[in-house]
């Protein structure tokens, strides 16, 4: 019975964001590739940067599409889902526990995420001019990566999406989500930190560096990377933080 | 009867506010019973805990045998709930509204698209199947909503006050369909703060205020109970002592502020002698209501105050 219910939930949601897809990448495929065709194509056609400098930023620019997106498409959904009318009602009144319920949407946002970045990669790849050392060679690895980061930032959007109201999205963009883009790892490796020793530590709080790192141990293995271990460890750490602070949220909205 | 719902000892708690303070009820399989208060009586709270959107803080309640703080899933599966504000999924059409509400209680998809159209046909609603929610006028969103509470064929349908804020014609509509409901033999359990729905409608009506059961009756006993006095209200343009009225052919009268309530035999007699009061003593008169002996009149006597 559960399983049947959980697939009717996959279905709505599924259905949904076909139809909102265009609007899904709009919101964050587009900027991520625009800084590909800043970064990866105009600046190094100016002989300002290195051509070479796309290989380190393309995985980033990946990886921050994928948590953003993630991110993004369950937590806005969820806030108006939550709003004035509390319309996610006919799915809470749903034979089915509230915590699967929640679990349904961490998954539908983690395979949002998954097909943004699968979209953004390609168009980066050509954009940039077919960058240097981006390789194909461990596709499980991504995949695992990508799912995995993913979750993890759907968590936080569950999260998000049960504790924010709409109101104070522009104020969470600019204070959370800008650091923690500039110092997730998206534009420069983490081990380009070396001569920043204390930047260097105090970004592994932040969980887009792990996504970064992810993205560049699966695509540019040869350029120096976290090691996986690390990677992994905190990916899933970050996803067991998340998903239970978020499921407490949810819980507490749902039921009172 | 078989009992279809029991409450007992049923208290909510948020923070401060005591929301519910021991409500104890039984409601009987087919009944179409009525929980009749003002706003903040705890007729949502109530409704809130046995379709189990809310924790009761303590007490049972048994919705078709569940208990819903121990198995809201089961609970859930018999119950169908018409919210208080129309609350559609508007990322779905009309139609996909109820063919995915039945889904998530497990029905096959063509079973599912079969009740739709007998649900979308027997509320009028047919020709919006494929309209988005939103494009629904708000009298639309309520039968849709109910449609939505039918289409799983739950044994026990709840409605929060499903008529605020339509017009009168929805209204009487929305009645028509609630009767028809009732005579096929459901048990519905609704809340209002309109007395006339209540007598209207209702085989029972639990008068509740402020947390408690006050009343608990068929419409006509409870009007028997009513006191055989009409309630006249006069509303001054500025608040006067609280001190008893001696006023002829006025049984007693109440002073809350600015409003003098008086009780008398006959309202021809006591309305004169209250307006040369109020001349008397230099107070304009703002409004002036009656009250004939009524449910409306009955509420008055239990709870010091009006329902709307």
């Amino acid at each position: 019975m559960n399983g049947k219910v959980f697939g009717a939930l996959l279905l709505r949601d599924a259905i949904v964001a076909r139809r909102e897809i265009v609007a899904l990448l709009v919101r964050t495929a587009f900027q991520p590739v625009l800084l590909v065709v800043v970064f990866g194509y105009v600046l190094p056609s100016m002989g300002m940067i290195p051509r070479g400098y796309a290989t380190t930023m393309v995985p980033g620019v990946a990886a921050l599409c994928l948590s953003m997106a993630s991110l993004m498409s369950v937590a806005m959904p969820l806030v108006v889902d939550f709003g004035f009318t509390k319309e996610i009602e006919d799915r809470l009144l749903a034979p089915i526990a509230t915590d699967l319920i929640a679990v349904e949407k961490v998954i539908v946002g983690a395979l949002q995420g998954f097909v943004s970045a699968a979209i953004v990669l390609p168009l980066s790849y050509l954009v940039s001019g077919r960058a240097a050392g981006l390789s194909l060679s461990h596709p499980l690895l991504l995949i695992v990566v990508m799912l995995l980061t993913g979750a993890a930032f759907s968590s936080f959007g569950l999260w998000l999406g049960t504790v924010m109201q709409a109101q104070q999205m522009q104020v969470i963009i600019s204070v959370i989500f800008v650091p923690m883009i500039m110092f997730g790892c998206v534009y420069y490796p983490w081990s380009g930190l070396e001569h920043l020793p204390v930047l260097k530590y105090a970004v592994l709080i932040n969980p887009v560096v792990y996504a970064s790192e992810g993205l560049r141990a699966s695509l540019t293995p040869a350029v120096p990377h976290m090691p996986l271990v690390a990677i992994f460890g905190a990916l899933l750490v970050s996803l067991a933080v998340l998903l239970s602070l978020g499921l407490r949220s949810f819980r507490k909205k749902a039921i009172t | 009867m078989r009992t279809e719902i029991h409450i007992s000892g049923l208290r909510k708690v948020y923070g401060q506010v005591t929301a519910l303070d021991g409500l104890d009820l039984d409601i009987g399989e087919g009944e179409l019973f009525g929980l009749l208060g003002p706003n903040g009586a705890g007729k949502t709270t109530t409704i809130g805990i046995l379709t189990t959107r809310v924790l009761a803080t303590s007490g049972t309640a048994v919705v078709a045998g569940r208990d819903v703080g121990k198995d809201p899933v089961g609970a859930r599966r018999m119950i169908g709930v018409v919210p208080q504000r129309p609350n559609p999924d508007r990322s779905l059409l009309v139609g996909e509204n109820l063919v995915f509400h039945a889904t998530y209680f497990g029905i096959p998809r063509a079973e599912a698209s079969r009740r739709t159209d007998a649900l979308l046909e027997q509320l009028g609603l047919t020709d919006k199947k494929k309209a988005k929610a939103d494009a629904l006028s708000g009298g639309q969103q309520q039968r849709l909503m109910i449609a939505r509470a039918l289409i799983h064929e739950p044994r026990v349908l709840f409605l929060d006050e499903p008529t605020v804020g339509l017009d009168p014609q929805a209204r009487l509509a929305l009645w028509d369909v609630l009767r028809e409901l009732h005579g096929q033999g459901r048990t519905i359990v609704m809340t209002t703060h309109y007395m006339e729905e209540a007598d209207q409608l209702c085989d029972r009506v639990a008068i509740v205020d402020r947390g408690k059961l006050l009343a608990l009756d068929t419409p006509s006993e409870l009007k028997a109970k009513a006191p055989g006095e009409t309630i006249i209200e006069v509303t001054l343009d500025r608040p006067l002592p609280d001190e008893p009225l001696s006023l002829a052919g006025v049984t007693r009268t109440e002073v809350r502020g600015p409003v003098v309530r008086a009780f008398a035999e006959r309202a021809a007699a006591a309305v004169p002698s209250l307006l040369s009061f109020a001349e008397s003593r230099g107070y304009a008169v703002k409004d002036i209501h009656l009250s004939k002996p009524s449910l409306e009149t009955l509420f008055i006597s239990l709870t010091g105050r009006k329902l709307a």
